[in-house]
């Protein structure tokens, strides 16, 4: 079986699927990775479960790899003279906002654009400073009783810019944040067609991650994986992103280090990475990793977590740039990870100072 | 009184949507036209008497009149849109830029762009809501901060004065027509069908002109150029008929959607002639096609330039309204525009020299 990366990848970058609302999502990941696993199931919370089975004999250790496919976006809260009132789903610096357009989910799909109102016709203090998000609207191009029979309080938005590749190798768009993980997993799931492996391999796209980590707390329950790793995006260096939390563009994955990661785990990518020259950045997570590793970390009895990261630029924007080298790498970094598991690694994922 | 029109009065179809969709998705920041002006002289070519360009890069075109001594009627549609000029290469396939005409920063964050006249993509990015410091987001992001980015690897396809402008596709949506630079294409395609319909009364005088958003200055060398006996400046002005914050009246709306074409009678730099007002006002009247007077105050037109040029030239403006001009897209609607087109050609139908023969 085989599938091509960047016409997936771009296929989920033009699909709705808001945080608590996935199944537009959820449909297209469980097609493209159908072919590649032995089960498939959705969780009480809408999560994705694919499972690969490992060649070790039974009870084989598991490997979770979670990447949320949940986008963040908008909601209407008002309808106003034809024009909608809308809150956030998920974290959106207002300013991103006018002119953006955008896709309302009402009775069908409109298409649709978020709109700056004149200064004059604003709170006064308002005016010429940035618009808080409770000013902005959204203009369906319909007349006022057409928006009222189409639209109700509470219907989702989603963004409409449509994925776009600037070359062979770099593709902005809308949510890639996180569905460029998901193509990372799915990249790790077709090189292991090739590859025989110990353990199994669960493929899981998690739910609500812009909310409420709701999948990453609730998938590994289910699965009680011996490790988990948490695939995201993190800050490539560009405008507006340029300290020591962000990194190169095209560069390679991140291997995250912090509190949220099992420093054993953190050596073995990063010698599999060394050692198969893959290139990769070191990403230094001195507190909350900001995915879906913080949750995962707790569960139950707690579970040894990893982080790879996927450099992209203008996060939460709808303009999210990214490699597709660094996808691909972080793939097939994550194959060979499985792919060097034997069964009794088990052991080997522990603290040093309980070595004796 | 309405009466029932003799006239026979110029219709909006596929083929107009179609010219309107071409010239929308066209890139023609001031000071570079010509993918427009492309545009422009393919269809009015076979239809003009003659057709020039000039040394700013206005297209001039007249079709002559078919009676003796006409009114000669100018017209001026703006080709040029507001935009973006690429300044300088910061590697890793990002770009300073500058703004060309009247652009509300608030506006650029977040936006896809094209660069260039073979519409290289790019995006203007923002920094990512999570490593910004608290009460960040109600500050504007100043200029410099912002960069058009084309991709790592991608310096080679744009350079330092590129233009580059928002990357929006023209959409017909319900009743409305939406896209980038209606204003001002929805004036030059009004043009282009006023040249295909041309009532053989006056001599008709268009001008395509360059410069309108960086202070009018292809239209002040187009009205010297004709010396026409009175002008009308089409062009796009904005609606902002949307609800108040506190849902208090708004009656600051400049024009609205949906009440015809905008006559204006004094905006900041052209108090309209009065005998062309109520020229227009009484055709609309007339044949029963609605208008709106513009409010008063604020904005202009080509018709600023045109009116002071030789010894004056009498000049009014009528607008297409317009949601958000200036911005990444214009909501406009199909109706309003088909009103301005048949308001403009039943008015210049009309048009006879007593006119002008009244003192202002």
């Amino acid at each position: 079986m085989t599938l091509e990366l960047i016409p997936f990848l771009k296929q989920m970058l033009s699909l709705p699927g808001l945080s608590g609302n996935e199944a537009p999502i959820r449909e297209v990941i469980a097609d493209a990775w159908r072919p590649f696993v032995d089960e498939i199931s959705t969780s009480p919370l809408g999560s994705l479960h694919g499972l690969r089975r490992g060649q070790a004999a039974e009870p084989r250790p598991r490997i979770l790899l979670a990447a949320h496919m949940d986008a963040i976006g908008l909601m209407v809260t008002g309808i106003a003279d034809g024009f909608l009132r809308f809150t956030e789903i998920g974290g959106i610096d207002p300013r991103i906002l006018p002119g953006q357009a955008v896709i309302v989910h009402g009775q069908k799909d409109l298409p649709a654009i978020v709109v700056q109102p004149a200064d004059r016709l604003v709170k006064p203090e308002h005016g010429g400073s940035p618009l808080p998000m409770s000013d902005l609207l959204i203009d369906t191009g319909l007349l006022p009783d057409e928006v009222k029979s189409l639209i109700k309080v509470g219907d989702l938005v989603s963004f409409a810019i449509q994925p776009t590749e600037l070359s062979e190798n770099i593709l902005y768009g809308h949510s890639q944040d996180n569905r460029a993980s998901v193509a990372v997993i799915t990249a790790c799931l077709l090189e292991l067609q090739h590859i025989r492996h110990d353990w199994d391999v669960w493929a899981v796209a998690t739910t609500q991650e812009e909310e409420t980590l709701g999948g990453g707390y609730t998938s590994p329950f289910a699965i009680r994986p011996t490790v988990a790793v948490a695939i995201d995006v993190t800050f490539a260096k560009g405008p507006g992103a340029n300290d020591w939390r962000a990194f190169g563009l095209g560069k390679g994955p991140t291997l995250g280090f912090g509190p949220n990661i099992h420093p054993a785990l953190h050596n073995r990518f990063k010698s599999v990475a060394e050692k198969l020259d893959i290139p990769h950045q070191v990403e230094i997570m001195p507190r909350h990793s900001g995915t879906d590793a913080f949750a995962m970390q707790v569960v139950a009895e707690g579970i040894p977590s990893m982080v790879i990261g996927i450099p992209l630029r203008y996060m939460h924007t709808p303009v999210e740039m990214v490699s597709v080298k660094d996808i691909e790498r972080a793939g097939h970094l994550l194959a060979q990870v499985i792919a060097g598991l034997a069964a009794e690694d088990v052991n080997s994922i522990r603290w040093e100072d309980t070595n004796d | 009184m309405t009466e029932s029109t003799p006239l026979s009065l110029p219709e909006i179809g596929v083929e107009q949507i179609a010219l309107l969709e071409r010239l929308s998705n066209a890139v023609a920041v001031s000071g570079d036209e010509s993918e427009v002006r492309a545009i422009v002289l393919d269809a009015v070519k076979p239809l003009a008497d003659e057709c020039s360009v000039d040394a700013l890069g206005n297209v001039l075109v007249t079709k002559r009149a078919q009676v003796e001594n006409p009114l000669r009627v100018m017209l001026a549609a703006h080709m040029d849109e507001i935009g973006f000029m690429l300044v300088q290469d910061d590697d890793n396939g990002l770009y300073q830029f500058q703004v060309v005409g009247g652009i509300d920063t608030r506006q650029l964050p977040g936006k896809p762009v094209w660069v260039g006249r073979k519409h290289i993509p790019g995006v203007i990015g923002a920094k990512p809501i999570h490593l910004q410091e608290a009460g960040e987001s109600g500050r504007t992001i100043p200029l410099d901060a912002l960069r058009i980015d084309v991709g790592p690897g991608n310096g080679g396809k744009v350079k330092p004065g590129d233009r580059a402008t928002f990357a929006t596709s023209f959409q017909q949506i319900g009743p409305s027509l939406i896209g980038k630079a209606l204003d001002d294409r929805l004036g030059v395609a009004t043009l282009i069908e006023l040249l295909k319909h041309a009532p053989g009364n006056v001599e008709l005088l268009l001008a395509f002109t360059v410069q309108e958003e960086v202070g009018l200055r292809g239209a002040r060398v187009a009205g010297y150029a004709f010396n026409p006996d009175l002008a009308i400046a089409v062009d796009s002005t904005p609606a902002m008929d949307m609800p108040m914050w506190d849902g208090s009246e708004n009656n600051r709306y400049n024009t609205r959607l949906d009440a015809g074409p905008a006559i204006y009678i004094a905006d900041s730099s052209t108090l309209a002639d009065p005998r062309l007002v109520r020229h227009l006002a009484g055709t609309g009247d007339r044949f029963g096609i609605p208008y709106q007077f513009r409010q008063p105050g604020g904005g202009g037109t080509d018709a600023g330039a045109i009116h002071t040029r030789r010894a004056g030239i009498p000049s009014v403006s009528v607008s297409v309204p317009g949601r958000y001009a200036h911005t990444a897209v214009l909501v406009t609607r199909f109706n309003d525009w088909k009103n301005t087109l048949q308001l403009l050609h039943a008015a210049i139908q009309t048009m006879t020299p007593a006119l002008l023969s009244e003192l202002r």
